[in-house]
Parts: C-alpha cells; structure tokens; sequence
C-alpha cells in the first residue's frame, strides 16, 4: 500500500475513534447491566412477574413438611427410626425455649418491596395487577401468621423500610404488635383480598380465594381459643397483650371463623369437597395426600414435580424398608399412643385387644385382626403391620413367641435362626424389624403411609416424591367450623361438619349434637390431621401443651386408660409389637399375638414449659431494638 | 527446622500473653433460703440470671439454675452485677419492685462472696421421714403452707419419688424410677401426709435407693422439694 493512503486511513481512524470517545462522562458511565433487570423490566411481564413471585412461594414457612421427616416426628406421636443425633427427639426432657422461634424479616421485607414494585409498575395489564398484588398480600400475611403461632404479636411491618445512613435508626424500630392485632390482620388481609384473587379449586400452588378464606377461618380460630383458653394459664400473657388475648373476645373470632369456613364451606370460592373417589377407604385417605390429578380436597399446598428440580425424599426418607427402591426408609414411627387412638366403628374409644379380660394374650389369625372395625384414617394414615404398601406386604414381626413365654428373635432384619426341637435355619424376626436400635425398621411396630406416593421411582434417591405438601385442605375447614359453632354452642350445626368429615372415614354412625364434647373436637383433629404440622399450635392454642406433655414418664396403665380424652398425657411415644406363636400342637400354633412396650432408646420425656408457649426472641434481636419486650416465662 | 521450631514457640508464647484475658475468678456462691433454710428443688431447672450493664446489649451475662440443694455458684470477674430470679420461676415469690417486675439484688464482686437470697416460698415440706421395708418406701411429713394472703395456692398433687441415683424428681426417665402421688384435693391432714412407694426391680441391682417428697403448686411449674435421703433396701 502506498505510505500517503496508510496515513489517511490512520487519520481517518483515529477521528472516527475520537469522535465515539467524545460522549459525556455520565452517558459513558452510565450503562444498562446486561445480567440485571431494573424493577421496571422485571415487572413488565406477567410471566416474569410470576417467577419472582414464585421465589416468594417457595420460601413460605410450615412447622411440618414432607421436606424433612424430622419435622413430623416430634411430640410422642412417633418413634424416630434413625440413629444418631435425630434420636434427640426421645431422649431429651423437653424443649428449648427458642425452639420453633423463627425472625425472617428479611423475607417481609422483600414481600414489602414486591407489593410496592408491582403496585408502581406500568406495564402490567390491571388485571394481572390486582391477582400478583393479592397472591403478594395473601403469602405476607400467611407468613405473619405462622409468626404469629410461634412467636405471638411480632412487629408489624408493612413497608419496606430505608436506613438514611444518619447514625440514628432508632425511627426504624417497630414494637411488637399486640397477638391479637396479629390475627386482625390475617382475617382483615384476606378479607380485602379475596375477591381478587380465583374463586377456583383447580388453582392450589398459588393462591386462590379458598386459600384466602381458609387461612383467615384458621387465623380466627386460633385467636378465639387463645381467647377462651388463655384464662386457664394467666402468666402465659404479657401486659401489652403482645402475649395473649382477651377473653372478651372469643366470641367474636369463633364468630367469624364459622363464618369464613362457611364462605369455602356455602361453594362461592370454589367447588371444594372432601375427596371421596376410592371404594377402599384407607386407600382413599392415603390418596388425598398423592392424588394430584382429580382432588377437590386440597386448597392451598406446596406442589413439587419430577424432572423439574423441585422433588423432595419424604417417601425414599419413610417407606418401608424391606425391597424399597433404596436401601433406607422407615424412619417415621407412628407410636401406638396415636395407633390406638383412632375410634372404634361403633364411635367409642378401646385400647387396641393385646389382652383379654383376664389377662390373658388375644391370638389372631391375621396380623390386622387386631385393628379390625377401626376408623379409615388408621389404616389411611399408618402402614400396619400385615398391610401393603405398593402392591407388596410389609415384614413386620417381632419374632416367635414360643409356649413358655419364650421369645426367639435375632438383632438383624430376617434374621435365620432354627427353632427350639428342629436343626433347619427359619427366618425369626421381620425384614422390617422391629428391632431395638436398627434404624429404619418400624421399631414402635408402624411405618408412616400419610404423603407416601405410591408412583414407582418414588423411594429412589434419583427419581424422588412430587407428592404436595398440603396446607391447608378442605377437611380441616370443616372441622373449624364444627370446632367454632361447638364454642359458640351450636353443637347442632357442630355435629354436622364433624359427621361430614367423620362418614368418609368409615364411621357411618352419626354423632349426635349431644355427644359433641371439646374432647371429641380434639380428638377429630388429631385422628383427621395428624403428621400435617396441627398438633403443636392446637395443643398451643387450647393451653393444653403443658398438661399433655408434663415430662412425667409415660406408663402403660397411663397409656392405656382414658384413650380419647383431651387432657391424656402424651409424653413418650409406645411401640406395639407382633409376635408369630410357635407352640406346636396348641391351637395357637402360628397365631399372632401382640406386646405393648416402650423402646428401652426412649429415655427423655416431653415437658412443655410455660415458657415454650411462644418462642424465644434472642438477645440480639431486642438489643438491636429495645422495643422488643421479652416473651413471658423465659429465662 | 529448629529455628522454625523457636520461631513457632516464639509466636505460641506471644499469642497468650497479647491476646487472653484472665479468666473469671471471684466466685460467688450462695444459697436460696426461707427464713435461713435452704428450699430444695429440682435439679436444672430454676434460673437465676445476672446482668451487667453498659455494654449495649441486653439480656443476662450468666443464666444459670440452682441445684437441687438450692444452691448456686458461679465464677465472675469483678464488678458489679444484678442478680434476678425470672418471673414465674420456682416455686416461691421473689419479691418484687413498684413496676411488678422483679426485683433486683446488687451483687459487687470484688474476690469471693457468699450470698443467700430470701424467698417466700407457697409451701414448706417439714418433717420428712422416710423408711424402707420389704420392697416399698414410705414418707410421711408435714406440709406447712407459708403463703395464705391474697396470693395463696392450692396444693396440686404431692409425690414420693425415688431413684437409683441422688438426682431425684419427676421430669424425664433419669430422675425417678417409681413414684406415688396424692392430688391435693385428697390430702385430708396437711399436719401427717403419709405416701408408699413399691421400689421396682432394680437393673443392675443396687441395695439402696433415693427417696424425697415433691410438692406441686397449682399454676406453678416448679415443685419444691424435700432434702434428698438415701435408703438402705
């Protein structure tokens, strides 16, 4: 090239480049990010809206879920079948008192800036508007509500709230609320809410009308007992009413509770009902847990789906683990402290026959026998021994119990042992136990069935559960409507929604309004909604959390008398074990029979100190805000 | 390798001269009294706390609980303190200030102290006596009600408990191995309260049990206690 052409066109460049270099400094420095949406871009979309607010679904709170097993295993109402540190639950003496104590205003807040964002953005139609800023309100106050339950009145926060860097931040320190403005806010939320939101029963991960009403006929609920009940344990109150709730009030809230159940109740959020599709009705209460497809029962639930990420372990954590997909399971030991209280057909409460009138061992033919002519939801709710779980019986047996009293059994699952007068090798204990300290066999005698998904790859790590967690269903609406018209004594309406919820159960024998007793309502509770995160905040709620778990150990007589009523101690879970009789020549000869015995690794005991009524707010908490007062009772 | 030996000696040496403080080493012990005697109670579970101020914080420096002998002690550095019993713990009243909160006692520490905080509690178990004999353990005694103003309590249940070692109360399987207990309702003579006890058989076997009388207060968590005794079987 020529040496005069080579200097224009260097010229020429270095014009051209001087030219784009000669932009203002703020224009230069003042670039979009290209990996971060402002506010404005991530709310100008419907669907990316949705994914913000799925972030905000996904960090709600439960005090039980099938995304721990350790959370449903507390409160005497199961053995945890895992050695190691989780065997805590029954050897310590009680609970801490921070225990359940939960702070996350870092979520509040971001709840706050979403509402304000989504209210300020301009490119979402309205009516998309108005559904993502009620599913925002609706998750918001849900989450003040399960503060609520564990901490009482906490500070109200409904801004999100700026530091101006000045060196004083005490303009951004709340009080707390009092416990009753909490659950005014809850009912009130839902309330102005609700007709925003779908009057539809097939919209359940998100929020829907039903959800609303369901939350707030909870919410009110609780308020009333705490209400009614609280006089029972006056110090569990604080001056402030933080803690604790006029009695004045009960009324009122179990009032509105009737009436926002009644709303889900009368069909205008949707075509809810109790989910009634299996002739089997075991199986049909099973299924209401993993039934997804065709389930007008649940309202609002956490959903989780296969390939997506988002599956959890609950059924590889609890199966039963004798030929599971993956050698574990069986962690979940429902206790018999639970198994027998589930009512006989005939609506009277019995221990389950281990012994005749004289002492005497029953021997039955069939290991389910001895459960016979019980409610469903036992055999819904528990895996018992003889039953099946995905098309395949369960091996639960103790061992052989032998003529003299003598029990042969072995210390490892389907252990080979000859019998006493023969030389051949017999299997003397079940694959799935039960077996003192042999994590994952059913050492209280029962496997957990409740949100154990039938589906195959379910208890393999790989695959996992896509089974929902359930918050809130529509049985347990039923039952704060029969628990509300009880207190507001219309046990007659009361009477109605229990036999509801009772007849898909498989007790066909109507209740009458007369038989309608505060046990009864507790006991429905326990039998309908056990393992689903209730059994803490009603014990809480009907102060009744101290008396049941008083730390006195659990006897047997104390085990096995007054079964059904509310104020029965619960402080130690029990274990119920089969045994095959080996006595040839007797008529009993391969019967089965039964023993009631408390696991020699059960050591601890519940105790429910008055201080554990709300949970601990630390040090640093109310040093960073003096505000803050301390919860009642605490040390 | 030698001069990196001295040299890490050197740094060990500095670092605990540069960076630690003395540890605490007053020691304040004591014991919680009615009228000089000690009240006796459950093993772990009535607190004390004492607090420090000017630090910018709150809550207390030590929270701690007495023994079953009613007895405490802990190690402090020196300065001055304020020593509580919470609300609604134990079974006695700690008196109180005009605000109804409790009251404090200073404590100034300046090397070691022994203090003995006077409480009112709501009963007094005297004249405990306990025998064994042919497998069971009796306890008789006297219940004397202490509180009988406004703030009176009735008696909810008293028990005997025993145990294999010398903690001995009702919470949790460690602490009693069998116990017999009167609902307060069924105590007809508070003057000559007698209670019997069948002792279980024991694993390992041990010739001797531990046996003392617990009284709970209606609405009050905290059961008080007599002495501990120890009984040949």
């Amino acid at each position: 090239m020529h040496t005069k052409n080579i200097l224009y066109t260097a010229l020429l460049a270095a014009i051209i480049i001087g030219a784009g270099s000669c932009k203002k400094e703020s224009e230069f420095l003042d670039v979009q990010p290209t990996n971060i949406f402002t506010n404005e871009q991530a709310l100008s979309d419907p669907a990316q809206a949705l994914s913000i607010l799925a972030n905000l679904y996904s960090r709600q709170l439960d005090i039980s879920t099938v995304k721990s097993w350790q959370s449903m295993a507390d409160f005497s109402e199961s053995f945890p079948s895992q050695n190691g540190g989780d065997l805590d639950i029954v050897r310590r003496t009680g609970w801490g008192y921070g225990s359940w104590s939960n702070w996350d205003y870092a979520y509040i807040r971001e709840m706050n800036l979403f509402l304000e964002r989504c209210e300020a953005a301009e490119k979402l139609s309205a009516d998309d508007k108005k559904r993502f800023l009620a599913e925002g309100r609706f998750l918001r106050a849900n989450f003040y509500f399960e503060l609520t339950k564990r901490m009482g009145g906490v500070p109200l926060v409904l801004e999100s709230m700026q530091y101006d860097y000045k060196g004083d931040p005490t303009y951004l320190q709340h009080p707390r609320a009092k416990e009753a403005e909490m659950y005014d806010f809850v009912i009130s939320e839902a309330e102005a809410i609700k007709m925003d939101l779908p009057a539809d029963a097939s919209v359940k991960s998100r929020a829907s009308r039903g959800a609303a009403l369901a939350m707030a006929t909870r919410a009110a609920l609780y308020a009333g007992s705490i209400a009614k009940y609280g006089v029972n344990t006056p110090q569990v109150s604080l001056p402030g009413g933080e803690v604790g709730i006029p009695a004045a009030k009960a009324n009122e809230y179990y009032t509105k509770a009737l009436t926002l159940a009644q709303e889900i109740i009368g069909g205008s959020a949707g075509a809810y009902a109790l989910y009634n599709y299996k002739s089997d009705l075991q199986e049909n209460f099973a299924a209401i847990f993993y039934d997804k497809g065709n389930n007008p029962e649940s309202i609002f639930i956490e959903d989780f789906k296969l390939k997506s990420g988002k599956v959890h372990g609950f059924t590889q954590w609890n199966q039963p683990r004798f030929g599971a997909e993956e050698e574990e399971g069986g962690r979940i030991n429902p206790s018999l402290n639970l198994v027998q209280s589930f009512e006989k057909l005939d609506n009277t409460f019995a221990p389950l026959p281990v012994k005749d009138g004289n002492g005497n061992p029953v021997y039955y033919d069939n290991q389910l026998d001895i459960f016979a002519d019980r409610d469903a939801r036992l055999g819904g709710t528990v895996i018992l021994p003889g039953s099946m779980f995905k098309g395949r019986p369960v091996d639960i047996w103790a061992g052989y119990i032998l003529g003299d009293g003598g029990i042969i059994t072995g210390d490892d699952r389907g252990q080979l042992k000859p019998l006493p007068g023969t030389t051949t090798p017999v299997q003397i204990v079940g694959f799935d136990g039960p077996i003192t300290g042999k994590e994952h066999t059913a050492q209280s005698g029962f496997y957990l069935r409740k949100y154990l998904d039938p589906a195959a790859g379910s208890g393999s790590r790989g695959t996992g559960s896509e089974v929902p967690f359930i918050r809130y269903r529509y049985a347990e609406v039923l039952l704060n409507a029969a628990e509300a018209a009880y207190e507001l004594g219309q046990a007659g309406v009361a009477v109605g929604y229990m036999n509801e919820v009772r007849k898909r159960a498989g007790l066909v024998i109507p209740l009458a309004a007369g038989d309608i007793t505060f046990d009864r309502i507790v006991h429905e509770r326990r039998a309908e909604l056990s393992f689903e995160g209730h059994v803490l905040f009603d014990n809480k709620r009907w102060r009744r959390a101290h008396t049941i778990w008083d730390g006195v150990p659990l006897t047997e007589a104390d085990l096995l008398s007054d079964i059904g009523a509310a104020t029965k101690r619960n402080t130690q879970p029990w274990a119920l074990w089969p045994y095959k009789v080996h006595n040839p020549g007797s008529v009993n000869h391969g019967k089965w029979t039964y023993k009631v015995l408390k696991s020699s690794l059960v050591t601890g005991t519940n105790r429910f100190l008055f201080g554990n009524y709300y949970s601990f707010i630390n040090n640093d908490i109310r040093s960073n805000n003096p505000k803050i007062v301390k919860q009642p009772n605490q040390d | 390798m030698k001069k990196l030996a001295i040299l890490l000696g050197a740094v060990t040496l500095f670092a605990c001269k540069k960076d630690n403080y003395d540890p605490p080493a007053s020691k304040l012990t004591g014991r919680v009294v009615y009228q000089g005697e000690p009240i006796q109670l459950e093993f772990n579970q009535v607190p004390f706390q004492l607090y420090q101020y000017g630090f910018g914080k709150v809550g207390p420096v030590s929270n701690t609980t007495f023994t079953q002998e009613g007895t405490f002690s802990v190690l402090l550095f020196d300065g001055e303190y304020k020593l509580i019993i919470p609300d609604n713990q134990g079974p006695f009243l700690w008196k109180k200030n005009g605000a109804g909160a409790p009251d404090t006692v200073v404590v100034n520490m300046s090397g070691n102290k022994e203090l003995d905080l006077e409480v009112m509690p709501f009963y007094m178990i005297r004249d405990h006596q306990f025998s064994a004999a042919a497998g069971k353990v009796t306890g008789t005694f006297k219940i004397e009600k202490i509180i009988t103003d406004a703030g009176a309590r009735n008696v909810e249940r008293v028990n005997l408990y025993i145990n294999k070692t010398a903690f001995v109360s009702g919470n949790g399987a460690n602490y009693s191995i069998a116990s017999a207990s009167i609902s307060g309702g069924n105590i007809t003579d508070m003057n000559n309260v007698s209670m019997t006890v069948t002792v279980p058989e024991l694993v390992p076997a041990q010739s001797y049990v531990f046996a003392r009388i617990g009284l709970k207060v209606a609405g009050v968590e905290d059961m008080i206690f007599s002495p501990i005794v120890k009984l040949s079987l």
